[in-house]
């Protein structure tokens, strides 16, 4: 007799371990990694605002003056604030990617991280000047 | 410094025990051990039915891969001074079946990495008489990062995707498809590209980066991944705009 029968000697039996619901609370880069994910929900709150000012703006100046003082309730300032800054996450980690998804070469050598990391901060402060001249012009 | 560590090692002894458990290990510290040279005492002076994997002791095999204190390492190139006090944790990589103790199965591995095609495809092969295929130091350059891959598996014990969907093709497979991608001889990008964009493909990955990070060899399959993922967009983007134009 056996002392274990679902032994089998010299046959491997692995042992499968299963992934914890808790995973992401292993080590700091996971846990940065899920709220990241989660920024998803807080830049889709922000669409469906704008969604929301559009049609107050289409409905009049009463309605508009109406979605201002619901905007100024503090609910709406702690959860706007709260967004924004899982949106500002989204955008500097979504920065940081695009030096590793793109690689450009000058003169058969890598351009560094740094610099395509630079030119991408650039032309987002001079686009988003350019909309603010735009908007503020008048 | 101490004059002993306690090492704490995984066991899994499937004839006796139907899952792991754990035996700590009072071993001498020395400046000069690595993690690979503890377990090594241990296999010799305390306990032989220890279980590891380990061959080259110079960061060039791959098979000493194991978790440190909770981070995949490799074993060869990890000193012991850099845990004490102790205790330190020695397990197996995750995601990974144990067959016993320390020692994890990869044939899973094996098989992805078969499926992305390793080798250089050509259209048409030159015949020997027309001499060697010549690579400029440039080209070279272009490959080579993802040429220093070690198969030590690091990086899919750091991946939670290839934790939580087991059929990701997963962080080495798709850096050394590149590695043939980028190779200027190579001319079966698009036969790659078409195995890496199924479902278990590039598109699982949602870059959680630390693949590069443990990787002892500075292959940065996280960046490999990124890079794919643009050429397989630009790819289809370019065959919705121009569905005659050349593939």
């Amino acid at each position: 007799m056996k002392a274990d029968p679902h032994y089998t000697l010299y046959h491997p039996r692995w042992y499968r371990r299963h992934v914890s619901v808790w995973w992401w609370l292993q080590n700091r880069s996971y846990t940065a990694f899920v709220l990241r994910e989660i920024t998803s929900v807080f830049v889709a709150f922000f669409a469906v605002v704008y969604l929301w000012q559009i049609r107050a703006i289409a409905k009049g100046p009463e309605a508009y003056a109406q979605f201002l003082t619901r905007l100024g309730t503090p609910f709406f300032l702690v959860l706007n604030a709260v967004a924004f800054l899982f949106v500002l996450f989204h955008a500097v980690t979504w920065f940081n990617l695009t030096p590793k998804a793109m690689v450009l070469r000058l003169r058969g050598k890598r351009v560094a991280d740094g610099v395509v990391l630079g030119l991408n901060y650039a032309a987002w402060v001079v686009v988003s000047g350019a909309v603010a001249f735009v908007l503020l012009r008048g | 410094m101490p004059s002993v560590v306690a090492m704490t090692v995984a066991r899994y002894r499937p004839e006796r025990e139907p899952a792991p458990t754990s035996e700590t290990y009072e071993i001498p510290f020395r400046k000069d051990w690595v993690i690979l040279d503890a377990l090594n005492h241990i296999k010799d002076s305390v306990d032989g039915t220890l279980s590891y994997r380990w061959s080259c002791r110079m960061g060039v095999c791959g098979s000493c891969g194991m978790k440190v204190n909770g981070t995949p390492k490799l074993t060869c190139a990890t000193f012991l001074s850099d845990y004490v006090p102790g205790p330190v944790r020695v397990e197996p990589l995750d995601y990974f079946p144990i067959v016993r103790d320390l020692v994890v199965d990869l044939t899973d591995f094996v098989r992805k990495l078969a499926r992305v095609k390793p080798w250089i495809i050509r259209k048409e092969e030159n015949s020997p008489a027309d001499g060697e295929y010549l690579q400029t130091p440039d080209q070279l350059d272009a490959y080579k990062q993802f040429s220093m891959c070690i198969n030590c598996m690091l990086c899919y014990s750091a991946c939670p995707i290839y934790g939580l969907e087991p059929g990701f093709i997963g962080p080495a497979a798709v850096a050394l498809a590149q590695r043939y991608n980028m190779d200027s001889r190579d001319e079966g990008a698009a036969e790659r590209l078409r195995i890496l964009s199924e479902h278990d493909g590039i598109w699982q990955c949602t870059f959680v980066g630390e693949c590069t990070k443990v990787c002892p060899k500075h292959v940065d399959p996280a960046g490999a991944i990124q890079q794919y993922k643009l050429t397989g967009a630009t790819r289809w983007v370019t065959s919705l705009l121009l569905p005659w134009g050349t593939r």
